[in-house]
């Protein structure tokens, strides 16, 4: 399992990238739904997320998920490509596969890596 | 042989269990006078004689393929179906009460459903079909729904033309209960000839979606791609409901541009049978198949290589979707959609368009026979494909009873929907209605008149 250092993590399996702004879903999240078919970005450029508000609807070959904000901020850019090729989200969760980008976000409240990995291993069992 | 499986010895330890006596003692808080009450019934009836009554109650029903003549449409038509249609479906390998999905044990199910889905394709024009609805009033029902969750809510109104079925503006006005949609130009009260323009300043940048049917109720012939353009400038989906068989005739409404094409199934080999099972189809773009309802069947390889077919993109339904589904339907009208698909293929395209050309035929040379006969005169002047409305010198149930009496199965009476059409009738005329039946139905209209 890949769980980058540099990023934040929530409860709910999102990443957030305190450098960029950026935010998606983690490579735990992807593996747990297998093959995904379909994602949907529900927010837009200019629209306010705080965390838990749903920011994309993702569904696999055997479930759906809502993928929600992992921190406060503005909408600046969203990924396009992943509504075409949805696949990009099980192949690089954390590069082709993000998801939103905001601006002036707040990352207090998260998981680093380390706690990030541990609350994983605890699911495993 | 007894259906309830636990025997007097299981059922007197469940009652030890729980510390009470009897069955009866479960009961005791509830006052005896409200209990269910003795029935009074009559002596049991021996098989024969309960044959023999239900023979004699079924006489009572009077049918389009030995007592009446009918021209009576409005929704359901009278077709010819080919003794194969029937044959097929009766086989024990698909005559089941529920469709079975996995793919281990249904794979001539879910063949029959992907030819199905293709076979609706190729008549509407349309990327991809989903497994079927239950009729066309619910098929149409899920558009709005379908167009309500592609702009996310965010889009509060559908705009209906007052011209689409009413019954299928009856269940749309069920299914926008509580949605928080607006439903605009549902006005029986409305210019009825005023034409597709009419619901071009209804549309703007909050409708999600713009409903009109093809041929529309009274079974007039729209060219809807001005409206479709007009709407999708403003950012709208167009749902059009089509009459199956005017489409081996008319131009696709994919053609026109629509993005969703639904419709009532019951045309393609289904029986009147006072109403139902119908069948809905319902087609639409690929790019929005992630928010059609209902079950989709794809073509796949299985391990071995070899052409399989399975349920797809199951994802969108609500058994895994849960409350964030877009619709709850998770099922199909599967023996009725394996009805189309056998009468689809047994016709072929020429064989449709055939039945269509002689629907249109018959039709307007019943039009034209009843437009010169004193006292009848056409409503409107749009081309129409199998149906008309007639303006009649008196009420519709008068000329219907006298038209009863001589084993006719009159039109439909507008009036109970639109009270600018009192004494108007809509006729509908099938291949089914022969030159003869016409005539006939002529000359008793002329008689009712002089009476």
């Amino acid at each position: 399992m890949n769980i980058p250092t540099n990023l934040k993590y929530t409860k709910t399996d999102e990443w957030f990238d305190p450098a960029t702004g950026t935010m998606g879903l983690s490579d735990y999240a992807q593996g747990q739904l297998s093959d995904i078919v379909f994602v949907e970005i529900v927010v837009v450029i200019g629209e306010t997320v705080v965390p838990g508000k749903a920011i994309a609807s993702v569904e696999s070959v055997k479930a759906a998920a809502e993928t929600y904000a992992s921190a406060s901020g503005k909408v600046v850019a969203v990924n396009e490509d992943l509504s075409g090729i949805p696949e990009i989200l099980n192949n690089d969760p954390y590069g082709q596969g993000w998801m939103v980008k905001v601006d002036g976000a707040d990352a207090s409240g998260l998981m680093d890596a380390a706690a990030y990995t541990k609350y994983c291993e605890e699911r495993a069992h | 042989m007894t259906y309830i499986p636990h025997s007097p010895i299981e059922r007197d330890a469940m009652l030890a269990a729980i510390g009470v006596k009897s069955l009866e003692d479960l009961f005791k808080d509830i006052p005896a006078k409200h209990r269910f009450p003795k029935l009074d019934l009559p002596p049991a009836l021996t098989e024969m004689e309960a044959a023999a009554e239900l023979g004699e109650l079924s006489t009572g029903n009077e049918n389009v393929h030995s007592d009446l003549v009918s021209f009576l449409g409005a929704g359901a038509y009278n077709h010819y179906i080919p003794a194969a249609v029937d044959h097929i479906l009766r086989r024990g390998e698909f005559y089941t009460a529920y469709t079975p999905y996995q793919p281990e044990i249904s794979q001539g199910t879910l063949q029959a459903i992907f030819e199905y889905q293709s076979l609706i394709c190729a008549l509407t024009g349309m990327e991809v079909s989903n497994a079927s609805h239950y009729d066309g009033a619910t098929a149409v029902a899920e558009a709005a729904n379908m167009a309500y969750a592609q702009f996310r809510g965010k889009r509060n109104k559908v705009v209906i033309s007052p011209t689409v079925h009413p019954q299928y503006r009856e269940t749309m006005r069920t299914y926008v209960q509580g949605m928080g949609l607006e439903l605009a130009g549902d006005d029986p009260k409305a210019n009825l000839d005023a034409g597709p323009e009419a619901l071009e300043s209804l549309i703007d940048e909050n409708t999600a979606l713009v409903i009109v049917q093809y041929p529309d109720f009274f079974g007039r012939v729209y060219d809807f791609t001005k409206l479709i353009e007009l709407a999708h400038a403003k950012g709208a989906l167009v749902c059009v409901a089509a009459n199956p068989t005017a489409l081996a005739l008319f131009k696709a409404p994919a053609e026109m541009g629509a993005d969703i094409v639904v419709g009532e199934g019951q045309p393609l080999g289904i029986p009147l049978s006072f109403g139902g099972p119908y069948l809905g189809f319902f087609t639409t773009r690929k790019q929005y198949i992630h928010k059609m309802a209902g079950r989709l069947v794809g073509e796949t390889l299985d391990n071995r290589g070899q052409r399989a077919f399975v349920l797809t993109l199951t994802a969108r339904e609500q058994h895994i979707k849960r409350e964030r589904a877009i619709s709850n339907i998770c099922s199909n009208q599967g023996l009725m959609a394996l009805a189309a698909a056998v009468y689809l293929s047994l016709l072929g395209q020429t064989g449709l368009r055939q039945v269509a050309e002689l629907c249109y035929h018959k039709a307007h040379y019943a039009a034209e026979k009843i437009s010169k006969v004193k006292g009848y005169s056409l409503c409107f002047d749009t081309p129409f494909f199998h149906e008309f409305s007639v303006c009649c010198p008196k009420p519709v149930t008068e000329i219907n009873d006298h038209l009863l009496e001589h084993g006719v199965l009159g039109g439909y009476d507008l009036g109970q929907d639109y009270p600018s059409l009192k004494d108007h009738m809509l006729i509908a005329v099938t291949e089914m209605n022969t030159k003869d039946e016409i005539d006939a139905l002529v000359d008793i209209l002329a008689e009712v008149n002089h009476d």
